[in-house]
């Protein structure tokens, strides 16, 4: 890897239940603008701009084509990924490693609350063997969390314990969607929505946007004092049909892990990270997640959870923001834990800071009991 | 410059209308296989996967995660890219910035579109803004006649001359094994008897809703040559999109705006050192939804000077055994799978280079070659490929 790539500003809407009062390029601007203003640049400093839109979920083709106006592609140059904004960072990272751009804005956004949940994710569902049977991506986990929670022995009540500490986390995040005071007891008498996953166990709808600025080491020291380096990334596919999985591991997410790992030079990610913000949008997935970015062992990710380790103020803060239980839109959740990533390392976090933090994960997934996971490493050095 | 990056795999399925035969992940898998075995890979040498689909034109979500398995992906990195027309050409680029980034050394851009189990139209219609311009975008056969117009008007061409680029689009596709419409059309009447869909662009002015795939496998400057006697160079591109529906984004009245053809050309010639565009490139494949459309881009190319792409057409320079062959595969005239199609292009580009075309070979020798694409409200994409560095 020739040079580093850079993130020197970031910014992200309020996470909200329902954004009527604007459109999506209205939205994604309002989290535009602030990295125009940290930075000083203007649209037409942009070079390249990455940006994350779902066609499913705004309900245009091209969604893209909503944005130009607001991402600087005015004769310039746009570049759309789908799944989860953090594969965005990912290709602006190649692009200024590559030499080819210099400043890139990266975007995401989604309003959810304009479309169905059900009938797009059922869309994604093999259309011969699997649509037909009504899955959605909750009616999925809840078949991954009951496999998980066979094979390992893990407990509703772990995973309330999730639930609890990232929306207790979230009453210090402003950003938040749902800053709750709740207890294990009122995650698990919340109404059921598939078995074992209740209402509290589940990310909320949510509308918001996330924009970033990236660029190469030698501008970033012109755009900031703070600068974040991404040291390591990767991302890996696990198969299609759920029958074919084993549920209770990640293979995908262990893979993604250990090649990212491997580029930041960290062999003990419990000792060596300060910081994780893990995409969860279904709160069996951070512990079997934890599992795969090798913080635990195989099946001790409820342990870690009991053990009081990745509270705040404990061995490794695991989502002081709150995460996505809190409220993020797929699509804009794991850009949403690059950029709190960068906050925490760049000591700007407020009231979730953790004090010190030198080197942060960040983690995004996308489709059916995640099929397909990206991870970074970050740091500020 | 950053990094050469070569093509050293390429392969697509034959194109039909319908592929009931088979699944989605199953028609994608043929020109996989087919890009592997001209690479002489396996699956478990590609080290990051690229796809390019649009997904509304088919109505499954996230439709590469049904295919995973049937690529080789399963325990692969990827991403999917999604940006219109131009997508397929932007998954190109990402497969380069990947490698010349230093990531990784072989990547794979798979594309398709299988428009049987899904309506382009009605999917393009759905990129209107919803609360002021609904029932304004009716496809794109519209926007290609508002700029057919223009075109008349402005350079002088008749309905002749775009019944030439179909006579000239469908020898190629003949000749071609995997392409749509092959309508053995003899004469200029016969493409002039066909209806109109929206004046004046007739149902044989414009291009299909194809079933299919492209796959093409990218390596580094140090893997490539140990890969494939033959890669082809991607030596430079470049990408220039604009806002939605800018006035003039397809159709110009005025004669006055500039398109992003223009602007993609003029950076992409001048870092190239390109001043004579037909003496020093050999062959181009361009992203042509229309015949009109044809004539209007080897303009905005710098083909040819303003208002004389119909002259080109008129004197047959562009065909296969012409001075300057354009679209030898038939182009996206006969076949357009929408996610696949700049894929396409770059990969026939990258088989006329190699001498691999077969039938359809150009009649002079290609060393140098345009490919590019065209998406959204009017984007541009252009790669330039080379036979040796």
């Amino acid at each position: 890897m020739a040079g580093k790539a850079a993130i020197v500003a970031v910014g992200q809407t309020k996470y909200h239940p329902n954004r009527v009062d604007v459109n999506e390029a209205e939205l994604a601007y309002e989290a535009i603008k602030q990295v125009l203003e940290q930075t000083g640049l203007t649209l037409s400093d942009i070079d390249s701009a990455v940006t994350c839109c779902q066609d499913a979920w705004d309900g245009r083709t091209i969604a893209s084509l909503n944005l130009q106006h607001v991402v600087g592609a005015h004769f310039g140059h746009e570049f759309t990924v789908a799944e989860d904004g953090i594969n965005a960072v990912y290709i602006a990272m190649s692009q200024i490693l590559s030499g080819r751009y210099e400043v890139v804005l990266v975007e995401s956004h989604m309003k959810e609350s304009q479309a169905d949940k059900s009938l797009i994710e059922n869309a994604a569902f093999d259309p011969i063997f699997m649509r037909q049977l009504g899955l959605d991506f909750t009616a999925a986990a809840a078949l991954q969390a009951r496999r998980y929670m066979e094979k390992y022995g893990i407990t509703p009540e772990q995973c309330a314990r999730v639930v609890v500490r990232n929306r207790t986390n979230a009453r210090n995040n402003p950003l938040a969607q749902e800053r709750m005071a709740i207890t294990v007891a009122d995650v698990l008498r919340s109404r059921m929505l598939a078995s074992p996953i209740r209402l509290l166990d589940a990310k909320p709808i949510s509308d918001g946007a996330c924009a970033m600025i990236m660029t190469t080491e030698e501008k970033a020291k012109k755009l900031t004092r703070k600068p974040v380096w991404i040291i390591g990334a990767s991302s890996c596919y696990e198969t299609h049909y759920l029958g074919d999985r084993e549920l209770a591991d990640c293979d995908a997410l262990v893979k993604a892990a250990k090649k990212a790992y491997s580029m930041a030079g960290i062999s003990d990610p419990l000792s060596e990270i300060d910081v994780a913000e893990i995409c969860t949008e279904y709160s069996y997935q951070e512990p079997l997640w934890m599992e795969g970015l090798n913080f635990c062992g195989r099946g001790e990710g409820g342990k870690l959870v009991d053990s009081g380790m990745i509270e705040m103020g404990a061995q490794l803060a695991v989502n002081p923001s709150g995460g996505a239980l809190a409220g993020n839109p797929n699509g804009v959740a794991g850009m949403a834990r690059v950029a709190e990533a960068v906050l925490q390392l760049r000591g700007e976090a407020g009231a979730r800071q953790v004090k010190g933090a030198k080197v942060a994960l960040a983690h995004g997934c996308t489709g059916i009991c995640g099929q397909h996971h990206c991870v970074m490493i970050l740091s500020k050095e | 410059m950053p990094d050469r990056v070569a093509i050293v795999g390429i392969g697509q399925t034959y194109h039909r209308s319908r592929r009931d035969d088979v699944s989605l992940p199953e028609m994608v898998g043929e020109a996989v296989r087919a890009a592997l075995a001209d690479a002489q890979l396996s699956a478990k040498d590609i080290e990051f996967f690229i796809f390019s689909n649009m997904e509304a034109f088919e109505g499954i979500y996230l439709p590469e995660h049904g295919m995973i398995a049937e690529v080789g992906a399963t325990g692969k990195p990827g991403l999917k890219v999604t940006g219109g027309g131009t997508t397929g050409a932007e998954a190109v680029g990402a497969g380069c910035h990947m490698i010349s980034a230093g990531l990784y050394e072989i990547t794979m851009v798979v594309s398709w579109q299988k428009h049987d189990c899904g309506d382009a139209t009605a999917g393009i219609s759905a990129a209107a803004v919803p609360t002021h311009a609904k029932g304004m975008v009716v496809g794109a056969v519209s926007e290609f006649a508002k700029q057919a117009l223009s075109y008349m008007k402005e350079s002088g061409a008749r309905e002749e001359h775009a019944a030439m680029v179909r006579l000239k689009a469908d020898r190629g596709a003949c000749r071609n094994p995997y392409s749509h419409l092959k309508l053995g059309l003899k004469s200029v009447d016969e493409v002039l008897q066909s209806p109109y869909l929206v004046w004046p662009i007739r149902l044989y002015d414009f291009c299909p809703q194809s079933c299919g795939a492209c796959a093409l496998i990218l390596a580094s400057e140090n893997r490539a040559r140990r890969i494939h006697r033959k890669p082809v160079w991607i030596v430079d591109f470049e990408v220039v999109h604009q806002e939605m529906f800018r006035a003039g984004s397809f159709g110009d009245p005025t004669g006055t705006e500039t398109y992003s053809q223009d602007i993609a050309s003029e950076r992409l010639y001048k870092r190239n050192g390109i001043t004579n565009v037909r003496k020093e490139i050999d062959l181009a494949e361009i992203y042509e939804p229309s015949t009109w459309e044809e004539m209007s881009l080897y303009e905005h190319f710098h083909f040819c000077e303003k208002n004389e792409g119909w002259k080109l057409i008129e004197r047959g320079a562009t065909e296969i055994e012409g001075e300057f062959p354009v679209n030898c595969s038939g182009g996206v005239l006969a076949t357009n799978p929408i996610g696949a199609t700049p894929v396409i292009r770059i990969a026939e580009a990258a088989l006329q280079i190699r001498g691999d075309a077969g039938e359809h070979q150009a009649t002079r020798d290609v060393k140098t070659a345009l490919a590019t694409a065209l998406g959204g409200p009017n984007w541009t994409a252009m790669f330039l490929l080379k036979r040796s560095l």
